[in-house]
């Protein structure tokens, strides 16, 4: 008898030690996802900058002052040759090396200072502008030896310093590394998640307490749910095949657009939606059903004044794992054309866009060093919007939850 | 009707009575008379012989329930009533009489079909999808299972509390006020205050709840929360209310402010109460009816069932042989 007990207790011990050692394996996973992303990421967020002093007054640029002052002043400053007009001044400055050392975010960061005070363009100008992505990545530690030269001689001239980089999350792809950012991809996954949204949860819903209250129990309604329960099953690389085929080739729908991609993730994301809505409407109990019928309410007010809103949290609750698995959803994208290369954000649904995993895996295919970076910021982006949408969801659950 | 070959057996009921009562209320009442005659007789005789089997001759509780109410107007009738769930029968041809100033009590052991029946006076039976329910059913005459009869209307006339108290999540005002708010009972949101104050004062929980209407009507004890569902009923001014064992989850103390709310309600509303309890039964109600395996055995003034029931059934039953 003893034995046995102790046995028993003796089993226990493995059973909770088994648990804790799954428990710390997925812990350890999830730390070195974070630790990875954090290190080679992190970076992304600040960008060295470096002093530049511009005469223009001996650059051979050719601006008219009274363009500048009108409405198209941007135009103006962008077809101008700034580039070279910045190359010369680094090679006066810095030496032949340093011709290359700025990049396309130099470009625009001087573009925006003369837009807004284009009286700059007649002296002397000291600037810090960002590097190019050699040198940027050079400063970070990380390079070949040409550029570590030219960074230990910046460095000693208290010509390089590291700021925040706001451009990161206000510019859209490019090609240059340094100049790149995510604002377009986040808009444009903004806009995607909108559509899917828009489409998947009220017909999401809607199907889910048809199914569940209204539907007649027989063959048709369980061929339905056969049906709804294999679709979520399907890869995701399927629905972008019917996305193309059925938008794109017969509905002649926009190439790239947040809508096609948005009604491509809906069609995913739909079966998630309906499944948890099943469950969380048989969730609730057939007492309050009785309740309300005994009053005399009608199977549809029964439905929307009771088993609706009690059902509520464990529908978003199905909803936010459906967003969130359609946020980070790549494959289904890369078949309606979402992968090109799109420099500026969309401004509509109709627009080219990009989102942001898939710009991720456009990025992570890039040969350029500086892409390594910007992947890993990109990701650190992705997931913190993804914690946004989600925190956001969960929020709103626990206030319908927490009403009673 | 399985009336008919039965009836030789039964020397109780005047054979042309019965379809007379089926087809017309009207005419029912002329031929009660007649009966009541013919019934007494009978009952004693009945009473006199051993106790034999009589089980194939049950259906004679109709004319019971008119000899014992000859000259009252039934709130509901049940005629005939026989319940299928699929293929298995709940309830063989059940014939009640519900009247306004009458509590009804129904007794009988688990499985019995008494919850079937009280279910069907206010079809609540419909939600089960493989119930199917025969026989005529009656309120104030007209037949519910009509096609002209509203179902949703049918609730608000007859309302029902079930056997676990079952408040919406929702606020205790709300809980009272939902009934009244879909019927469009109330013109204004002063009138609407004033319908649930008087529900839950004739329910007895004003007192308790008046300074806490806002909060959550799950929140009340179980004793509170039936009472709350008491009020919810009779918020929409039902006329009949059916109450599926309303104590059978409370506490002795609770049981006893449920009985007592009963008392009071007890004409203003026709009641119809489904009870496991006996001794409930015989304090609450005036007329009980006894079923067993789906039949109704016995219907009679709910002091002579308890004191001197015509069936052995019954007797076995209230003596605590079975059940």
């Amino acid at each position: 008898m003893v034995k046995r007990v102790r046995r028993r207790y003796a089993a226990e011990r493995r059973f909770r030690l088994l648990g804790l050692a799954a428990v710390s394996v997925s812990v350890l996973f999830l730390a070195f996802l974070l630790y990875t992303m954090g290190v080679k990421g992190l970076g992304g967020f600040v960008h060295y900058e470096a002093a530049l002093t511009i005469d223009f007054t001996r650059s051979d640029l050719f601006l008219d002052p009274a363009a500048l002052r009108g409405p198209d002043a941007r135009q103006a400053v962008v077809s101008a040759d700034l580039e070279s007009a910045i190359s010369n001044a680094a090679v006066a400055a810095y030496g032949e090396s340093a011709a290359e050392m700025f990049g396309g975010g130099a470009v625009d960061k001087l573009t925006e200072a003369i837009v807004r005070n284009p009286d700059m363009l007649n002296g002397n100008v000291s600037l810090w502008l960002p590097v190019g992505s050699k040198i940027d990545v050079a400063a970070k530690g990380d390079s070949d030896a040409g550029s570590e030269y030219l960074v230990s001689a910046l460095q000693q001239r208290h010509a390089l310093k590291w700021t925040f980089n706001t451009q990161f999350l206000a510019a859209s792809d490019s090609t240059d590394p340094s100049a790149v950012g995510v604002w377009g991809a986040l808009k444009g996954s903004f806009l995607t998640i909108l559509v899917t949204m828009l489409l998947a949860f009220p017909v999401g819903v809607l199907a889910a307490v048809y199914l569940e209250e209204f539907a007649p129990r027989n063959r048709w309604t369980d061929a339905i749910e056969v049906s709804i329960n294999n679709l979520a099953a399907v890869p995701s690389i399927i629905f972008g095949l019917l996305g193309l085929a059925v938008f794109l080739n017969f509905l002649n729908l926009p190439r790239s657009a947040p809508l096609v991609g948005g009604m491509t993730l809906a069609l995913m994301t739909m079966p998630v939606i309906v499944i948890a809505g099943r469950n969380a409407i048989k969730t609730v109990p057939p007492s309050i059903r009785d309740g309300a019928l005994a009053v005399g309410a009608s199977k549809m007010q029964v439905t929307f004044h009771h088993v609706l809103p009690l059902a509520l949290p464990g529908i978003l609750t199905g909803t936010i794992i459906g967003m969130a698995r359609a946020l980070g959803e790549t494959a289904p994208l890369l078949m309606i054309g979402m992968r090109a290369f799109i420099a500026a954000p969309p401004g509509g649904i109709s627009e080219p866009a990009t989102v942001l995993p898939v710009q991720i895996f456009l990025w992570s295919d890039e040969v350029d060093r500086g892409f390594v970076e910007k992947t890993s910021t990109a990701i650190i982006v992705l997931l913190l919007f993804m914690l946004l949408m989600n925190g956001l969801a969960i929020y709103l659950r626990n206030r319908f939850e927490r009403r009673w | 009707m399985l009336m008919k070959e039965k009836m030789p057996l039964t020397p109780v009921t005047p054979v042309p009575a019965e379809p007379a009562a089926i087809a017309a209320g009207a005419h029912r009442k002329e031929s009660s008379t007649a009966e009541v005659k013919s019934g007494s007789e009978s009952a004693r005789s009945e009473r006199a012989e051993p106790l034999v089997d009589v089980s194939n001759q049950v259906n004679i509780e109709d004319s019971w329930a008119e000899k014992i109410d000859p000259a009252r107007e039934p709130k509901m009738s049940a005629n005939g009533v026989s319940v299928f769930y699929g293929s298995k029968q709940a309830l063989k041809d059940v014939s009640i009489r519900i009247y306004d100033d009458l509590v009804t009590a129904f007794i009988g052991p688990s499985g019995c079909g008494k919850s079937t029946f009280l279910r069907c006076l206010n079809r609540m039976n419909d939600t089960i999808p493989s119930a199917k329910v025969n026989g005529r059913i009656e309120l104030d005459g007209e037949d519910i299972n009509a096609s002209e009869m509203d179902v949703v209307q049918l609730r608000a006339r007859v309302g029902m509390v079930f056997q676990k108290p079952n408040p919406f999540p929702k606020s205790i005002f709300e809980n009272v006020a939902y009934g009244p708010r879909i019927h469009g009972l109330a013109q204004s949101k002063a009138e609407l205050e004033q319908i649930v104050e008087k529900s839950l004062k004739r329910a007895g929980l004003w007192e308790e709840v008046k300074d806490r209407l806002a909060e959550s009507g799950t929140a009340l004890s179980g004793g509170q929360q039936q009472r709350l569902c008491i009020a919810r009923a009779i918020a929409v001014d039902p006329e009949v209310i059916l109450m599926d064992e309303p104590c059978s989850a409370l506490d002795p103390i609770a049981t006893a402010k449920i009985e007592e709310l009963i008392h009071e309600l007890r004409g203003r509303y026709a009641i119809a109460i489904v009870t496991h309890n006996m001794q409930q039964a015989a304090r609450v109600s005036q007329r009980t009816a006894f079923f067993h395996l789906g039949e109704l055995v016995e219907y009679g003034r709910t002091s002579e069932i308890f004191t001197n029931p015509r069936e052995r059934r019954t007797t076995d039953y209230i003596t605590g042989r079975y059940g």
